[in-house]
């Protein structure tokens, strides 16, 4: 049994599959950019946004709404926004008493509210296509080419590469506790609490032990092989013609997003 | 001769014996990788098994079933019980499970500590707590141990001790998987004669052949998510066919 639950690469034969990855990385992030530069209640321009995402959706054959129903996860973390619903500026809409204190919601604060969830859906959206047409291999190449700092990619990489085999050792480890976790009849088990949370820290720290002493190894697997700090790898990107397409079409089309933005 | 079974295999088997009884087991992984089709097993009082095949074979995913960590179609029954979510505390004391790298099971600070987990969990009082350790840690000769740190100890010294943590549960049937692993000879020798000396029904995955003519009596050959043979450990490692057919070596 091994931990997959963090690929979230999705393989498929498409246009987005096959461009390049770092037109892929270069336009996420410009997507993201542009989402930010937006003003508050630039409607017209979110839906255009949206209707970029949807296109690009489309691009990557994985279904229309692939990312939309996938964005879900990242809703609890929109509603920190929710306070910007009380700014001070603007028209008061209504007041509301919560534990004796008076909140008022203003017309500024909700159009603002409703901007920023617009934005970061959409930005949301954005990263999880990205992750999902891109093998985490490329995306760390395209990191490299972009002239991401070699010690942030490394770090990446390690973090993506061990993540598998720390949940596989954790899994493992609740495993062969769950197989000890045992009761006799009549007989109330699992002791307090407090012991419980004793294990598990205990776990954590055994955990860390582990993780601590087989970096060590690495390290000195990788310099037995040679390693001087710098990661090589073989895997060469060639930008073809229809990647400085797509590069020049999406830049384009964000600047028309970013010009009904300004006028609209 | 060797008992062979056929591909499924839904009635029990002649000789009715409690302490284990698996009935016509199917289990699929979630990913769709289908591990066991049709096992069915039984084990009495006291019967102590090899259970060998090829990796992949689905020997590991079996015992994952005798405790009830993984739960396929068909029947598991340990001391009587059947294996559902409402026995399955009893289960669990009832199987001593022995994981294949002894760094799963061990868990906690110190020695102690770690055999005293299973006791401690059940909710037995402290002194019948340290009576156990002390028993268990006796009876895999590592008394001195008691308070030395779980990580820094040789492999060998790991597995006995990983087996410690489960006898200190008085379990009715100790399942180990793969134990002379990755044990140099006199940590294998020292095993050997530790299963022997075991007076516990036990069922023992195993690639050691020559371990298993030793200790034990009956061997199971499983392949492909079946059972393929069962029968007395001597006679089936005399049938050099069936044993290249799946992958094993006459030792």
């Amino acid at each position: 049994m091994h931990a997959d639950a963090f690929d979230r690469y999705y393989a498929a034969e498409s246009t987005l599959h096959r461009l390049d990855p770092r037109i892929k990385v270069v336009v996420t992030v410009l997507f993201i950019l542009s989402n930010a530069l937006l003003l508050d209640g630039a409607w017209a321009a979110f839906g255009l946004g949206w209707i970029f995402l949807l296109l690009a959706n489309s691009a990557s054959n994985l279904g229309v709404d692939f990312t939309f129903r996938r964005s879900f996860i990242a809703l609890p973390f929109m509603l920190v926004a929710v306070s910007a619903i009380f700014a001070p500026s603007g028209q008061p809409l209504a007041e509301w008493r919560v534990f004796g204190i008076s909140l008022v919601p203003t017309d500024v604060g909700v159009i603002r509210f409703g901007s920023i969830l617009l934005r970061t859906w959409l930005s949301v959206q954005a990263g999880i296509l990205l992750v999902a047409v891109t093998q985490f291999p490329d995306l760390i190449h395209a990191f490299e080419h972009l002239r991401v700092p070699a010690v942030l990619t490394t770090i990446i990489a390690f973090l993506y590469r061990y993540l598998f085999v720390l949940t596989d050792e954790v899994l493992r480890l609740l495993r062969a506790r769950d197989s000890r976790s045992a009761a006799i009849p009549g007989q109330k088990s699992g002791r307090s609490v407090f012991w419980r949370a004793q294990i598990a820290g205990h776990m954590a720290g055994q955990l860390f032990l582990r993780s601590y002493e087989r970096s060590d190894r690495i390290y000195n697997a990788m310099l037995a092989r040679g390693y001087t700090g710098q990661m090589r790898t073989l895997r060469a990107h060639v930008m073809r013609r229809r990647d400085w397409l797509v590069l020049s079409v999406s830049i384009l089309a964000l600047l028309f997003v970013q010009l009904i933005g300004r006028i609209g | 001769m060797p008992v062979t079974h056929p591909t499924t295999h839904p009635t029990i088997p002649d000789y009715a014996c409690d302490v284990l009884q698996v009935n016509d087991l199917h289990f699929s992984y979630p990913d769709g990788h289908s591990a066991l089709h049709g096992v069915t097993l039984s084990l009495c009082k006291g019967d102590k098994v090899a259970l060998v095949g090829p990796n992949g074979a689905g020997k590991s995913t079996l015992m994952l079933h005798l405790n009830g960590i993984l739960g396929g179609k068909g029947g598991v029954s340990v001391a009587g019980m059947p294996v559902n979510d409402k026995n399955l505390p009893q289960i669990r004391a009832a199987v001593g499970l022995v994981f294949q790298n002894p760094d799963d099971q061990l868990f906690s600070p110190t020695v102690f500590e770690d055999v005293a987990f299973g006791p401690l969990h059940m909710g037995y009082p402290e002194d019948e707590v340290r009576d156990r350790v002390e028993t268990a840690l006796a009876r895999v000769r590592m008394s001195a141990y008691r308070d030395r740190l779980s990580h820094h100890l040789s492999m060998g010294e790991k597995k006995r001790i990983a087996i410690a943590t489960v006898l200190s549960m008085s379990p009715q049937l100790l399942v180990l998987d793969e134990p002379s692993a990755g044990l140099d000879p006199r940590a294998r020798r020292t095993l050997i004669h530790l299963l022997k000396e075991l007076d516990i029904t036990m069922l023992v995955s195993t690639h050691d052949l020559a371990l298993a003519r030793e200790i034990f009596p009956r061997m199971v050959i499983m392949d492909e998510g079946r059972i393929v043979a069962d029968g007395p450990t001597a006679e089936l490692l005399e049938n050099v066919p069936l044993l290249e057919a799946h992958g094993l070596e006459k030792p």
